[in-house]
């Protein structure tokens, strides 16, 4: 028997950040799904993870049940769902915010994927990526895969500093 | 080397090594606490069936995904080494979910000998013959313009799979794909744009990409024959008819081979023999090296956790 959210419980695992982007929140990413309280105490948080083979999963689990532990839940389970899938669209506008603070250009909103198959372009329109040093919109991708699954590496061709881009899913 | 710290660091590592406690690491599994994992198989659907298919779809992405992990290190640039390695991860979180899905419906207990996780025991104690890939996973994947090749035509087939796959009546199908749909769509994207950049470079960047391109066809055709598993769970709503994933992945060739300038080849199919293949567990030559290198480890600690 699982109770409603427990508002305190996720208060103290929405805390909990991100191994990979720490200046990121769980919550702010966007992967915490729910937190409950079994009738038993159980403390019951549920995650999602961002990427199928993200390395990071084992680490957020081992982070949420040690920080439970510490606020006092002596019985925590961490549960994962894939369902729904993880998108960038749920990363928070708190997180988005923190994102370009850190310099790394956070993703545009992408909206839900249309049915059927999915279309290839060749030659894609670049997406406008505005620097997060000095904001200048003129900006070129140097590899589609950065050091973590979630993000891609750029270039300001304005004031030539490389950055980080969490690449839109 | 030497000295009194150092040599008490050893002691200590042979004395764990005698000891039940000396264990080291394969992964953290999914069995535990995965939502979806315990559902059960859908109202109707036989059990080994759908333990079969997750096996079939989970080795597709395990072997690839060794075989991609072979370019670390070998990769032409930092980039692609990167890139290569990412979506290898892919593939490997994919085929990890599968087979934690396969192992809760039972698949695992023939080959378990220690108290690994289901995952663990599916990819690293079946042998060759228990391994359901398409034998496209495990076909050598050459220099990069062939392995671009491959992906291309992996990662268009298993996309368009995939799509399909979301409307399973299996709640890990459904969830595993709808997940897969959008790193398959960037791996696509990804090896399209390789493609054309190679046959559309110098004379021998074009020579070398149709030389992989040919190289990689004889696969392609037992990508569509479907297996009576796939047959029996098309029936039941949960699979997806592979004979139907022909139309999409022609026209993704189609649009990529002519801006590259490629000739869609004209070779016999290898893979099928007497009508069965890897979805048979009859594979070609290339599985028992790729499996050696995966599964040696494993075997030779099988009690290793972390």
């Amino acid at each position: 028997m699982v109770t409603s959210t427990d508002v305190a419980v996720w208060d103290v695992a929405a805390q909990v950040t991100d191994p990979e982007m720490p200046m990121l929140t769980l919550a702010d990413l966007g992967v915490l799904r729910g937190a409950e309280t079994r009738d038993d105490g159980t403390v019951v948080v549920t995650i999602t993870p961002t990427y199928s083979g993200c390395p990071a999963l084992d680490e957020m689990r081992s982070d949420l049940r040690h920080r439970l532990q510490d606020a006092g839940h002596a019985r925590v389970e961490v549960r994962t769902s894939f369902s729904p899938p993880w998108t960038t669209d749920f990363i928070s506008d708190d997180g988005r915010r923190k994102l370009a603070e850190a310099g790394i250009a956070p993703p545009a909103h992408v909206g839900p994927r249309a049915a059927g198959p999915v279309p290839l372009t060749l030659d894609p329109p670049e997406r406008v990526v505005a620097c997060p040093q000095c904001g200048s919109p003129d900006t070129e991708i140097v590899s589609r895969f950065g050091p973590t699954a979630c993000t891609a590496l750029r270039r300001c061709r304005a004031c030539a500093e490389p950055f980080e881009h969490v690449k839109e899913i | 080397m030497g000295g009194p710290d150092s040599d008490s660091a050893y002691q200590a590592l042979a004395e764990t090594l005698d000891g039940d406690d000396g264990r080291w690491a394969f992964g953290a599994g999914f069995d535990a606490g995965t939502a979806e994992i315990d559902a059960p198989a859908p109202e109707g659907v036989d059990r080994d069936d759908l333990a079969t298919y997750c096996l079939m779809l989970a080795d597709d992405a395990l072997v690839a995904s060794q075989r991609l992990a072979e370019w670390t290190t070998h990769a032409p640039e930092l980039e692609e080494e990167v890139a290569l390695a990412n979506i290898a991860l892919d593939l490997l979180g994919q085929a990890r979910v599968l087979l934690s899905r396969a192992g809760h419906l039972g698949a695992a207990e023939p080959f378990r000998v220690g108290p690994q996780d289901d995952e663990d025991v599916l990819a690293y104690f079946r042998d060759e013959r228990a391994f359901r890939n398409v034998v496209l996973a495990e076909a050598d994947l050459g220099d990069f313009g062939r392995t671009m090749a491959w992906m291309l035509v992996y990662s268009s087939w298993r996309l368009a799979l995939m799509t399909r796959l979301v409307a399973s009546r299996d709640v890990v199908l459904a969830a595993v794909a709808d997940k897969a749909v959008k790193e398959l769509a960037y791996q696509r994207q990804y090896a399209a744009q390789w493609v054309v950049r190679l046959g559309d470079g110098t004379e021998h960047s074009h020579a070398r990409m149709q030389a992989g391109l040919d190289g990689v066809w004889p696969f392609v055709e037992e990508l569509f024959a479907v297996h009576p598993v796939e047959a029996r769970l098309v029936e039941a709503g949960v699979a997806v008819d592979p004979a139907e994933l022909r139309a999409e992945l022609d026209a993704v060739l189609d649009q990529v081979l002519p801006p590259a300038g490629l000739t869609r080849p004209e070779r016999p199919a290898v893979g099928l023999v007497a009508g069965r293949g890897g979805r048979d567990g009859i594979h070609t030559e290339a599985l028992g090296p790729v499996l050696a290198m995966m599964q040696s480890l494993a075997r030779a600690h099988p009690e290793a956790t972390w």
